[in-house]
């Protein structure tokens, strides 16, 4: 039953509400979840048993890049998010490629961090500090990349489906997310980076 | 999210730019000391969050009930206990129940040797 004509009925809109109010409800123990992990990071942050603290990890022009691109990456999803209420799947769809680019630059960019932490023999066994650096960056990496393969599916749907209202709820949910990763972000980016080298 | 404007995103935009660069030049120029420098970053960051709600989610145009914002306002109440929750009573295990690094704080906080 999928609805062709585009003018929303007051129950789709209710429905949608309903749908959006579920999707917020998960992002909000999604923060819960990410809240504990930044409490074990910082209860464990000085605990580096010998190894390398943050203030050897903090690169600044790299994570400012980092952080730039992620938050790029928001903004284009919202201006995808524009385009598809109204209703033109062309430009929808570029500026939905082109926030695939910023996020899988972003993720390509912390993935190549990683591997030079471990290249070193910094692995998340070396310290506690580690441990919690690894878990806390690294689950935020994991909704990254789970955004990322989100994000491929809501672009073929895009094209095999058409800015439909079913569709355009579905790209309201993952604007959501993705705005909420970046909100997250800017937590690991202040708490994690910067209070780290200050 | 219907009510969603060109606007809203470039204001967003440019506020979320403006607040991240200028946490991470007060960082990499130091220009306050320890606790003063975290204080002003961590306040940066709250601000970009509650700037990211209303311009990018756009959480102020929720229409009533605020639901949404009940959620958010109740989880971030939880979030504050745990948090410092955990910070304090971490502290003062540490403080209380390590040997070496009661040795240390006293030292440095009491000015006291052992």
């Amino acid at each position: 039953m999928r609805k062709t004509n585009h003018e929303l009925t007051q129950h789709e809109i209710e429905s949608n509400d309903k749908v959006h109010f579920g999707f917020w409800v998960y992002l909000m123990t999604d923060l819960l979840m990410f809240a504990a992990l930044f409490a074990t990071f910082s209860v464990l942050r000085n605990n580096t048993f010998g190894g390398i603290s943050m203030k050897d990890i903090f690169d600044g022009p790299f994570v400012l890049t980092e952080t730039m691109l992620l938050l790029t990456s928001s903004f284009t999803s919202g201006l995808a998010m524009l385009y598809a209420l109204g209703k033109n799947k062309k430009m929808t769809l570029i500026f939905l490629a082109l926030t695939f680019l910023l996020g899988a630059g972003f993720l390509g960019m912390e993935l190549n961090e990683f591997a030079k932490l471990f290249a070193e023999g910094n692995t998340p066994q070396r310290s506690a500090f580690l441990s919690s650096f690894f878990t806390l960056v690294g689950t935020h990496g994991l909704h990254i990349t789970a955004g990322l393969l989100w994000l491929t599916v809501c672009m073929a749907l895009v094209r095999s489906r058409g800015l439909t209202n079913n569709v355009i709820s579905k790209l309201t949910r993952f604007s959501m997310f993705w705005h909420f990763l970046d909100i997250v972000w800017i937590f690991i980016f202040t708490i994690v980076y910067l209070m780290g080298h200050a | 999210m219907h009510n969603a404007t060109l606007k809203s995103y470039i204001t967003g935009f440019i506020l979320s730019i403006i607040l991240t660069l200028a946490a991470y030049l007060a960082v990499m120029n130091h220009m306050f000391d320890g606790g003063v420098l975290l204080t002003i970053i961590l306040f940066f960051a709250f601000l970009q969050m509650l700037v990211q709600l209303v311009f990018f989610l756009h959480m102020a145009k929720e229409s009533r009930p605020h639901w949404n914002l009940v959620m958010l306002l109740s989880f971030a109440s939880v979030i504050f206990i745990m948090v410092v929750g955990s910070l304090w009573i971490m502290h003062h295990l540490n403080y209380n129940m390590s040997p070496m690094q009661m040795n240390n704080y006293l030292l440095k906080d009491e000015g006291m040797r052992k």
